[in-house]
This record gives structure tokens, sequence and C-alpha cells, in this order.
């Protein structure tokens, strides 16, 4: 390549670089700074000290943190798995051809469009204690019987996770599906003459070779829900008693609720990390020649 | 099932809108909506929602155009440069996506504040840009690498300029794959919530997901006027979607296996 063709690439890609610098680089730099001081949004009279590791052992003894940790963890494994298995489902479904098929796919999106906020409402309007439909289907006229779904511990935590799924499910579906169309016809037509039944061609075709695609999804999937945000401010603003008190939100409580930038900051560098050795566990997995042969 | 699950409990949702106030919190639930644009007209007059489409619709737009700008030079400079460039690029660009919000947040909040851009539009358009750029680059990198660099050669030889080339020989070509880009990252900014809250407060100058998220009524919870604005906000991309879903599937699938 000419060395004047070089110049030109590197000038249409500077613009990039600068944006993704300025707003996502130097800003992840700048927490993992800022978690090592004591800033207090409002009291800028204590001049910001250097507190070294504080917020990091404050961090360790936050029962608060502890169980937010918790909740996150249960949220993100129930959520991905249960999205990647009935995504799965889906996808072996919609991979078939038939009648309509174009009609479903586009109604299992529909929810993947809807603002996360509006199917939040949606859903707090749903689980309504005293006039939801989720009361009624359940127990009709028996208003004695009416779970107060969003305003108990367990219940809580499961509404969200439902809407999590219902939302992001056809998402995992779609990309294990484009996993699935890559995989020739003629492996199942062979597997048929060879007199392999349904379930035998799904163990050795299918599985081992969407392995790849689901573990993508997975990895989509469990990064994406770590960052889950706006069902829970929305739905029940992290309660009750903490039992819906995700990462996301704990550390926005802190950092712009309370002016905490500097523990807030330690949160989310808690997060950043969290995310950082997932991601690297399952690019090991998926293994780099399938990431390089994608590219 | 799958459909049933997908859309039974939003249509139950929005129906609400159509109802009037005793009907939405009737027990037994009257399924069937009376068509009454009260909340509408309430949602509109008592909580001026289309301020708020109105600054979804800017924030939405700027977003999507200075992101496809960028990102149309910046993958095209990726599926030109040699392939390990390219790879040590992309997966850069990967990375960058993977990142929660939380993360970059405060520092952001804090330079927005320094330089007076909290409260603004192009604070809120800024980051948006920062967050859609990756997936755009890779949609339109993966797209231009199957236009063969022997139509630009020939543009070049014909006395057209670099950028020339680009302009009238690729983009044309590339009109699928920049239509994708376009539609996922409208729907990114259209939708997204966390930054909205905590970069504008000003109510004058909030998105929809934001008014949506902190609508309150004088007593109660006013359900009809929030089915009003949901229905309003969610109308536009149902019928995205509907009319193109073959473009967002071939996009979202480009992140993960070639398409």
């Amino acid at each position: 390549m000419i060395h004047a063709d070089r110049k030109f690439y590197l000038a249409l890609l500077a613009p990039t670089i600068l944006v993704l610098l300025v707003f996502i680089a130097a800003p992840i730099a700048q927490s993992v700074v800022l978690s090592f001081h004591r800033i207090i949004v409002g009291l800028p009279q204590l001049q910001n000290p250097f507190i070294g590791i504080e917020n990091y052992q404050e961090l360790l003894h936050d029962s608060v943190a502890r169980h937010s940790f918790l909740v996150t963890f249960v949220f993100v494994s129930v959520t991905t798995f249960c999205e990647v298995f009935l995504g799965l489902l889906l996808a072996l479904l919609i991979n078939h051809r038939f009648p309509g098929r174009g009609s479903l796919r586009a109604c299992v999106l529909v929810p993947w469009a809807i603002p996360t906020v509006v199917s939040a409402q949606m859903w707090r309007f749903l689980f309504n204690d005293s006039y939801g439909l989720i009361n009624y289907t359940l127990f009709g006229n028996e208003v004695s019987q009416y779970v107060a779904w969003l305003a108990k511990p367990g219940t809580a935590l499961f509404t969200i996770i439902l809407a999590d799924v219902w939302k992001t499910t056809s998402f995992a579906a779609l990309l294990i599906l484009a996993g699935l169309q890559i995989i020739p016809d003629e492996l199942y037509e062979a597997a048929r003459v060879d007199g392999a039944g349904i379930w035998r061609r799904f163990r050795h075709i299918t599985w081992p070779l969407i392995r790849p695609a689901l573990l993508i999804a997975l990895l989509f999937r469990t990064i994406d829900a770590f960052r889950v945000f706006d069902l829970a401010f929305v739905m029940t603003q992290g309660g009750p008693a903490d039992a819906t008190n995700v990462l996301q939100l704990y550390g926005y409580k802190k950092m712009f609720v309370e002016g905490w930038m500097g523990y807030g900051s330690a949160i989310s560098v808690g997060v950043f990390i969290i995310i950082l050795i997932l991601a690297v566990i399952y690019v090991r997995m998926v293994g780099r020649r399938v990431l390089e042969a994608n590219l | 099932m799958a459909v049933a699950f997908s859309l039974v409990p939003f249509f139950l949702f929005v129906s609400s809108a159509f109802k009037t106030q005793t009907q939405v919190t009737a027990i037994p639930p009257t399924l069937w909506p009376s068509f009454s644009l009260d909340f509408f007209h309430s949602a509109i007059v008592q909580y001026r929602i289309l301020g708020y489409l109105l600054n979804s619709v800017i924030v939405a737009g700027a977003t999507t155009f200075v992101t496809l700008f960028l990102a149309t030079l910046a993958g095209y400079a990726l599926a030109r440069l040699p392939r390990s460039w390219a790879y040590f690029g992309l997966l850069v660009i990967l990375a960058c996506a993977m990142f929660p919000q939380i993360a970059i947040v405060g520092p952001v909040w804090r330079f927005l504040r320094l330089i007076g851009w909290l409260n603004t539009y192009q604070g809120l358009v800024l980051p948006y840009v920062a967050l859609t750029l990756p997936l755009a680059v890779w949609i339109l990198a993966l797209f231009f690498r199957e236009i063969p660099a022997e139509l630009e050669a020939a543009a070049l030889v014909d006395g057209c300029s670099r950028i020339g080339a680009l302009v009238r020989i690729i983009l044309p070509l590339s009109a699928p794959g920049l239509f994708t880009a376009a539609i996922l990252t409208f729907i990114y900014a259209w939708n997204e919530f966390f930054l909205a809250l905590l970069i504008i407060t000003d109510p004058l100058r909030q998105t929809m997901p934001v008014g949506i998220a902190l609508f309150q009524g004088e007593h109660t919870v006013p359900w009809g006027e929030i089915a009003a604005a949901s229905f309003i906000t969610t109308a536009p991309l149902v019928a995205m979607v509907l009319l193109f879903q073959r473009r967002i599937i071939t996009g979202l699938s480009a992140g993960a296996i070639k398409g």
C-alpha cells in the first residue's frame, strides 16, 4: 500500500478515534482516578483529597453493595440463561420455512424495539396490586388473594427478570439464528439418509455447529444484563428493601443522588472489572479463530 | 405462543390509552377500549408530551446523522486497510461497545458540566454518538469490504478524487448497509434513558423516555396518559420493525456472525 494511502485512511479514522477517546476511553481512565479520591458533589470545600484505596476498603465492608452484587448476579444469571435457552428454541422454530415466517419474525422483534422505559411502565401496570391484569388472570374476582408483586422482595426481582426476558429473548434468538443459517442443509440430509432421528441430528450436527453462536449470544446478553438500570429505576426504584437494587442503580444513587462521586466511581470500576473478566473468559471460550474468521 | 407472549402484554397496556378513566382501573378489567381520545388530549395539553417528542426527534435525528457520517469514514478506512490493522481496529471498537455506561457516566457528567453542556442537545448527542459508533462502524466496515476495490481504482483513473470515489461510487452501492446502521442508531438514541436522565434535568429539554419514566400525577399514577405517551413513542419504532425487519436482523447479527 502506498504511504499516502495510509495517511488518507488514518485521516478518515481520526474523528471516530477522537470521539471514542473523549467520551469512552478517557472517562474510564478518569473513573479509576476518581475512585482514589474523596469527592462529594456539593461540598467542593473538601478539595477532593486523595485517599488511596479507602473507597475500595469501604466497598468491601458495604453490606448494601454486597447485597446489590448478589441481586445483580441472580438477575444476570437467570435472565441470560432464560433468554439464551428460549432464544435457541425460537431460533430453531424460525429457521424452518413455513408460511408467515416473516411476520412471525417481525412480531417477536417488537418487544426488542420498544423502549425499556415503556416496557417497564407496562409491566408495572400489568403487575399492579389492585387492578393489574396479572392478578385478575390468576385470581379472578378473589380480590383478597391479590398479590402486591412489586412490593415483596422475592416477587419484585421476579417481575424485573420477566420484563427483561420478555424484551430481549428475540435479540438472543436472532444471534443464534445467524449461526443456524450457516449450517448447510446437506448435513441434515446426509444424517437423515443414515437414519438419524431428530434428536440425534440436533445433538450431533446442530449443537456442535451453533456453539460459537450460542457463546456469542451469551457474551452479549451477560454484558448487557450487567447494565440493567431502566427496569429497576422505573418499576421498583431498587426496592423493596433493596431487593432489586442492581449495581448500576446503586452506583447511580451514590454518585448522583447522594453526590459521593469518588465512592460511586469505585463501584463503577468494580462493575467494569467484573465485565472485563467475563468478556475475557467468553472470548477465550469462543476462541480467537472464530473471532478472526468473522472479522 | 411466542407471538402471543410478545404482543399481548403490549396490546393490553396501550389499549388503556384508548379507555376512559374508570375503565383503566376497573375490576374486572375492560378488555375492549371505548376508543376515547381523552388521554391523548390530556397527555398533550396537561403533560405537554409533544415537547418531549420534539426533543427526542432532535436528539435521535442528530445522533443518527453524526454517527452515520463518522462511521462511513471510519468503516471505509477499516474496510480498505490491511487485514491485520483492520482486525485490531475492529477489536478495539468492539471493546468500546462492551463498557458499562456506569463506568463512563461520572467523568462524562463532570466534563459536560465543565464546558457548560449539561442540559443541552449537543451534550446528549455526543455521548450517544460515542456509544452508537461501534456497531455502526462494524456494520459498515463489513459491508464496504464486499465492494471490490477495483471500482474505486477505476474512478480514480477517471479523475475522481478519493472522497469523490467514496461519495459517488461506494455510497450508492452501500445504501442497504447505511440504512441498517441508521435504523439501529436511531432506535438506540430514541430509547436511551440512563444518560438522558443524568445529562438533561430541564423538563423543557428532556426526551420521551425520561418523560415517561418520571410521569407523575397529582394523586394517582396517570396510567392512561402514560399509555398514551408510550403509544406515541413506540408507534414509529413498531412501524420500522414491521417494515424493515430483514435489514434490522442483518445488522444485529453482523456483530456476531457475518450475515
